[in-house]
């Protein structure tokens, strides 16, 4: 995570243009992605390099100059030297304790799934307080029901499927509500896993008539899994049959043997391996690596009426992700969320899940320490790809200003405002391109990459 | 035969089934051992149900150890998701108190007019008819929707579905006292509203109790399904929460409880019901 690390490093580029902010480009940023970032001992220590960082750039616009600065001097001098003039320690103390929340008590729901991990362990490992909120996590039945507590109000604001925001936004499923995304909760952690019966039948194209389950129709799961079948020319709306189905039935039914595979968050893949039911056929890094799945979302008359809750609460939920995003810190994660008040799974699960060894469901144990990720950035063009697949698969009928659309829901610019006032580094741009199983997403033109897909639905 | 060896009798029979179906529970739950090889490293990030064999489904004396434990602490709060069994019934009992005492409040005293009036009874009768075989839960998304507000909504749905037997029974018992009863009443000249109470109510108090004694049984079997889809709190969150967790040992505990609940809910009714029959 770029806002982390030492800002005195004379290598390290402040002003991002990879995904984590780190590199000078995206390739640069893939050979590196092997190398740990440095481990932050304390919360104080990590807040001063977050302060600094911002006060080095601050120093010097120009990162050229930085570098060539802090090469000519060495990065301790840099730091006594900039300490001398500028109260570094008096700066982290400030951005510890920002402006007073409207209102104090908030609800936040979430559903039981390891997406939610930053929501739920702000609640335990006390991130919510430490930014001056009292907030009670809690645990809803389904996507529907979330939607219309949060719409109900009962809830401040919520762990939702990245696609819902935008769903609400424009009507979809429900009456138009503007809701907005302020964080991008997890990136990738989700996985196909099928019933032990056919570990046999790994090409897609022999799974002609099979039955998936699906947590909702507004999910990165049901856009994933459509891509990944359509790519293997099986037309997901005739040649097999979806199922919209509440994530802890899927292994109850996957046992029952009335679905044959799901596309499914993460425990709920690793529940059916741990119950011998499932076998991981492939994680979902492997369609897209780096791809959002759920989202921190609320509606955007709680952020004009609370505008400072609303801030403390965005800068809990980056601190927590910013935490979570750190592989040492994954087991204590782990145990802090297993219990009945939250996840309510066992530790061993949620360990294979968060630190990514795992046991694939057929006798081997795998190893990808991405397997779940957690990065806040709300991309505009991740909504995008999301509006065009709403669009591909009938969803959406007619025209929609994609651009439009993803920049009233996804906040990047509030995100990158608040986060420079936090002191990090957000990158310079809302827009990125990524690829979708081998084939390029161009943000800039949304109408043709929909067009250019063999298998859709036809409107 | 005296009913007091008959009672011993059956008490018998009963204690003779329980150990029976105990006993065909335990065999038929037992684990079968190691099923496949595999490696000690992959082994410890399995299940039991993978590793051992141990069957999906728990046995009675895992039940019976969980049971223990729950009936040892009913009361603790580890926070808003995870709190004892006596809250999470208590919470129920409350909706269903709170719904059920709603609809008694409007089932009664509506079922008397239309009871006392046959025109109203016949103009109502098309929208009860209609109204009556909803499934409470269908009303769920619409309440959840108007009223804005979950645990409301599901003291609604409560009361949307207790209502019907009790306004169907309370206009029938009205509806079939005895003409005489109301003609002697009436030739001794007493008021319309001292006829409703001195001799309509205590005529069809029998019908209306068993109508108050179905909908209490609808009550308690809709809040468990109800908990279940809006969550939170109540023993159908219990469930729906256990089941996440795919402890099937704890679904099996709070079945057990909701039934003895019910039972308890439906013998109070009962009580209350002997106590305004008459002979006839």
């Amino acid at each position: 995570m770029s806002t982390f690390d030492n800002p005195f490093d004379p290598d390290r580029n402040l002003r991002a243009r990879c995904v984590c902010g780190q590199h000078q480009s995206a390739a640069e940023h893939e050979r590196a992605t092997a190398l740990a970032c440095e481990p932050v001992e304390s919360e104080e220590k990590r807040y001063e390099g977050v302060v600094a960082s911002a006060v080095m750039r601050a120093m010097f616009p120009q990162d050229v100059a930085r570098r060539a600065f802090l090469k000519s001097v060495g990065a301790s001098t840099a730091l006594a030297a900039l300490s001398q003039f500028f109260p570094l320690q008096t700066a982290t103390e400030v951005f510890a304790q920002a402006g007073a929340p409207e209102k104090k008590d908030l609800k936040v729901g979430f559903i039981p799934i390891t997406c939610a991990t930053p929501i739920i362990m702000a609640a335990p490992m006390g991130f919510y307080s430490k930014h001056g909120l009292n907030v009670e996590v809690v645990k809803t039945a389904g996507w529907a029901v979330i939607r219309d507590k949060t719409i109900n109000k009962e809830y401040d604001a919520a762990h939702m499927l990245a696609p819902m925001p935008l769903a609400i936004s424009l009507g979809l499923g429900a009456n138009a509500i503007p809701f907005a995304v302020p964080a991008i909760e997890n990136i990738n952690g989700q996985g196909i896993t099928l019933a032990m019966k056919h570990k046999d039948k790994r090409d897609p194209k022999d799974w002609k008539g099979m039955k998936f389950a699906i947590p909702f129709d507004y999910s990165m799961h049901n856009y994933l899994l459509r891509y990944y079948l359509a790519e293997h020319g099986i037309d997901p709306d005739t040649d097999v049959q979806l199922r919209s189905v509440p994530p802890p039935e899927m292994v109850a039914n996957l046992r029952a043997d009335n679905i044959d595979g799901f596309l499914a968050p993460d425990n709920i893949c690793q529940r059916a391996i741990y119950d011998g039911v499932g076998f991981m056929h492939i994680l979902s890094k492997e369609i897209w690596d780096g791809h959002p799945c759920c989202s921190f979302a609320a509606s955007r008359e709680f952020i004009t009426t609370a505008p400072n809750s609303f801030a403390a609460l965005t800068r809990a939920i980056v601190d927590a992700t910013a935490y979570a995003s750190k592989a040492e810190n994954r087991k204590q994660i782990a145990e802090a969320i297993a219990p009945a008040n939250y996840i309510n799974a066992p530790v061993t699960v949620l360990e294979q899940v968060l630190t990514g060894t795992y046991a694939d469901g057929l006798g081997g144990v795998k190893t990808d320490a991405k397997r779940v990720d957690f990065d806040p950035f709300p991309w505009q063009s991740f909504a995008v790809w999301m509006l065009t697949q709403m669009k591909r698969w009938g969803q959406i009928k007619g025209d929609v200003d994609y651009k439009a659309v993803a920049e009233q829901v996804y906040l990047a610019t509030d995100t990158k405002k608040l986060m420079t006032e936090m002191g990090l580094s957000p990158p310079a741009t809302a827009y990125k391109s990524f690829a979708v199983m081998g084939k390029t997403f161009d943000p800039a033109k949304p109408e043709d990459y929909v067009a250019s897909f063999k298998i859709k639905k036809a409107s | 035969m005296t009913s007091s060896s008959l009672r011993l009798r059956a008490g018998l029979v009963s204690i003779v089934l329980l150990a029976a179906f105990l006993g065909i529970w335990h065999l038929a739950t037992r684990s079968t051992g190691a099923t496949t090889t595999m490696s000690p490293e992959y082994a410890k990030l399995m299940g039991l149900t993978a590793t051992q064999g141990k069957s999906a489904m728990p046995g009675p004396v895992d039940v019976g150890a969980k049971l223990w434990e729950h009936v040892r602490r009913p009361f603790y709060d580890n926070g808003p998701n995870d709190k004892g069994l006596g809250i999470q019934l208590g919470y129920s009992i409350a909706r269903v108190g709170t719904g059920y005492l709603l609809a008694v409040l409007v089932a009664i005293p509506l079922g008397f007019l239309i009871g006392m009036s046959p025109l109203l009874s016949k103009a109502l009768d098309p929208f009860i008819q209609v109204l009556k075989p909803i499934s409470p839960l269908a009303w769920m998304p619409l309440a959840l929707y108007t009223i804005k507000d979950s645990s409301i909504s599901a003291i609604f749905v409560i009361f949307i579905c207790s209502i019907w037997p009790m306004l169907l029974n309370t206009v029938f018992g009205v509806a079939s006292v005895r003409k005489e009863w109301i003609n002697v009443a009436r030739t001794l000249e007493v008021g319309t509203v001292r006829r409703a109470f001195t001799v309509i109510l205590p005529a069809a108090a029998p019908t209306i109790l068993t109508g108050m004694r179905i909908s209490i049984g609808i009550a308690w079997l809709v809040i468990v399904a109800a908990e279940m889809l809006v969550g939170g709190t109540g023993i159908g969150y219990f469930v729906w929460n256990e089941w996440n967790n795919l402890s099937i040992t704890n679904v099996i505990i709070a079945i057990l409880l909701i039934g003895v609940v019910g039972m308890l809910l439906d013998q109070i009714l009962a009580r209350f019901t002997r106590m305004v029959t008459f002979p006839e």
